[in-house]
């Protein structure tokens, strides 16, 4: 019981995490609107793939412009799955038969949708996860851009710039809310994880991870592989909540979304990718109210619509200029100053005796040569 | 295949490659100096084409600037463009000097939201028919070749500004610093050139050529959309990956290659695939940055160091 407890306490922020979010999202429904309820749900669709993106943009510390071809190939696959096989059989005849005439349970789907990003961020990421910082990025954006060209002139497959329709529409708040708190704690064993904590040191300092002994390549691949997966899912999630989707759902709009209400929140935490996404969608929400307009007595002031795009726009500007790191500032919830600073101070010390390893067996190495030259003289 | 069909295609292609080096020097300019890629390029190149009809909103157009005659129109345009980019610069990129380059791909991406909404709140989603300097898309006949006036004056054009702007870097003191602060921004500062300066001015020209460009891209296609500068940018971008980071010279040599790779692979890939020309050169993209990282022209500010 004792150890139950501890363990709680220790991990307390994803707990706290997913309980706030579980409130909010319990109040939201239960207070009967059907306005609310849709938001909500979109809102948590969000979080699953901004939470999905910062598994390996926050532990990486590279940027990812690429992840939204992820959510796409996801949703596409969803779609594939679950769509009425009439339909299919007479829009997309291109699709092999095993997904053209079958209709698909929604599990079943979903695994598609994050297993086909997976397989895909494989080889991709294998190539692009040698390159250094802005290169990266550059290479994720142009993946975005191929994904995006591909699916809409793929018109046997993906119904081209025409909409992949007729999909049943069952994602309700509940069922996101679920994908969100899965996401949330997959993302949390990650971060926690040998190759999450490998990871983030090598985030820190590049070469001081590689003098340790740290596979950054491989690291950066094994986070990329389990983003694209949590972000397919997401994409899977999209598909059956909007019962029809179009490729350019998932582009350069839906992008900077995302990539906003991640650094809203604080890139460096997996508190900051959920309340960014909570602060986000709240600001949005608001906008929007404010554009159908409010009454105050007899008058009615409203935003011109537009107002909310703007808006965002507006606000992730001041946050990059005015608190880059950042709601959070890269901390986790709850995590208090003291309990950091002493962890932070065991991390320095185990990564010091690391190093200081590191170095003996690189001195044992050279010195071995020396020995075998030593023997003939 | 005959010749004159290929020759079409190059004079084509060398006036599509004209228009991406113009957009691509200016975001190569800006990453040189401030390691920005700036996303809001195609945003001004939207903003100089919508300057010609404000402050009409009415669904059919109508030009207030755009009907003036060109030697007051062209510095009208340049003039309006230039104060944006400059805002942009004094509004957000400023506050951001010291930020991490994705960070300034993230604002610069705010940025291009910001006015592409803006575009889309005043002017409507609807796309509006404009007809500028029609008189410029007759066509001339060279030697049993038809060439579109147009694309003579765009290639004119660039080959005149980039013949200015390397006058420009070569030989005046300003110019000299900005090739210095490409070179190393911290060592050029202390060395006592003025780092806001310099920058200001990077993207003045930036804005200059971004206008430029609205009225070569308007006079051709004679439609204006809040997104129109999209395209343009990305393809510009490729140009600047291409021809290597922050190398001038290499963002030109690259606008020319994607123009020379779009065209063609327009004319000659079998009708099936036409439609995956955007994914295959963002390929070359990727395949760019995996064998030649620093691009076809490397600047030795591009080589990092631990």
């Amino acid at each position: 019981m004792n150890r139950a407890i501890q363990v709680l306490i220790r991990h307390r922020s994803p707990i706290i995490l997913a309980a706030c979010v579980t409130l909010l999202v319990t109040i939201g429904v239960l207070s009967g609107f059907r306005h609310l309820q849709l938001s909500l749900t979109e809102m948590l669709l969000r979080m699953t793939i901004v939470v999905g993106l910062y598994v390996f943009i926050g532990n990486s510390g590279i940027l990812s412009f690429g992840h939204i071809g992820f959510v796409c190939i996801g949703a596409y696959a969803a779609g594939w799955a679950t769509a009425d096989p009439d339909w299919k059989q007479l829009m997309l005849t291109g699709l092999p038969s095993f997904l053209q005439d079958e209709q698909y349970p929604f599990l079943a789907a979903q695994a598609g949708a994050a297993l086909l990003p997976a397989v895909v961020a494989l080889p991709l990421g294998a190539a692009i996860m040698r390159l250094r910082g802005i290169a990266a990025s550059i290479a994720t954006f142009a993946f975005l851009i191929i994904i995006q060209s591909f699916y809409s002139n793929w018109d046997s497959v993906t119904a081209g710039a025409s909409s992949l329709a007729r999909l049943p529409t069952i994602v309700d708040p509940w069922i996101g809310l679920v994908f969100a708190v899965g996401a949330i704690a997959v993302a949390y064993l990650f971060q926690i994880s040998r190759w999450g904590l490998m990871l983030r040191a090598s985030r820190d300092d590049d070469v001081a991870a590689k003098a340790s002994g740290v596979r950054t390549v491989r690291e950066r691949l094994i986070a990329f592989v389990l983003s694209a997966a949590i972000v397919g899912a997401g994409g899977g999630l999209y598909a059956e909540f909007l019962g029809s989707m179009t490729v350019d759902e998932f582009y350069l709009e839906m992008t900077f979304v995302t990539l906003a209400m991640l650094v809203v929140g604080g890139i460096g935490s997996l508190s900051g990718a959920v309340v960014g996404v909570v602060v986000v969608t709240f600001v949005v929400e608001f906008l929007r109210t404010l554009e159908h307009g409010i009454s105050v007595g007899t008058t009615t002031f409203a935003l011109p619509s537009g107002s909310q795009e703007i808006g965002l726009g507006v606000v992730m500007a001041l946050i990059l200029i005015l608190r880059p790191s950042g709601l959070t500032g890269g901390r986790e919830f709850l995590e208090w100053h003291g309990d950091s600073a002493a962890s932070q101070l065991a991390l320095a010390d185990r990564a010091v005796r690391a190093v200081e390893v590191g170095v003996t067996q690189i001195e044992q190495h050279k010195s071995e040569p020396e020995k075998d030259v030593s023997v003939p003289t | 295949m005959t010749v004159s069909e290929f020759l079409q295609n190059v004079i084509d292609a060398l006036s599509l490659g004209s228009i991406y080096a113009l957009v691509a020097l200016g975001i190569g300019l800006l990453f040189g100096i401030l390691r920005l890629i700036n996303f809001a390029q195609g945003d001004f190149i939207t903003i100089g084409c919508y300057a010609l009809i404000v402050p009409s909103t009415d669904v059919t157009a109508r030009m207030l600037i755009g009907a003036w005659s060109w030697p007051v129109l062209i510095p009208s345009i340049c003039l309006i463009v230039v104060v944006i980019a400059l805002l942009t610069d004094v509004l957000v990129f400023r506050p951001l000097r010291r930020a991490y380059s994705p960070t300034l791909m993230i604002a610069s991406f705010a940025v291009s939201y910001i006015i592409q909404n803006g575009v889309l709140m005043i002017y409507g989603s609807r796309p509006k028919a404009v007809n500028l300097w029609s008189e410029l898309n007759t066509q001339i006949l060279i030697g049993g070749l038809r060439l579109p006036l147009l694309q003579i004056v765009t290639i004119a054009v660039t080959l005149v500004l980039m013949s200015v702007l390397t006058l420009f870097l070569k030989r005046t003191l300003i110019g000299i610093q900005m090739r210095a602060s490409a070179e190393d921004f911290r060592m050029a500062q202390y060395l006592g050139v003025r780092g806001n300066v310099v920058i200001g001015l990077a993207f003045a020209i930036s804005g200059m050529l971004a206008a430029v460009v609205s009225l070569l891209y308007l006079t051709q296609s004679g439609s204006l959309s809040h997104v129109m500068g999209v395209p343009l940018a990305l393809y510009a971008f490729v140009a600047v990956v291409i021809g290597g980071m922050g190398s001038l010279v290499g963002s030109v040599a690259g606008g020319f290659l994607v123009g020379i790779i779009v065209t063609f692979l327009q004319a000659y890939l079998p009708p099936d695939l036409r439609g995956f020309r955007d994914a295959f050169a963002f390929a070359v993209v990727i395949l760019v940055l995996l064998l030649r990282p620093a691009g076809l022209i490397q600047t030795k500010s591009a080589i990092e160091r631990v």
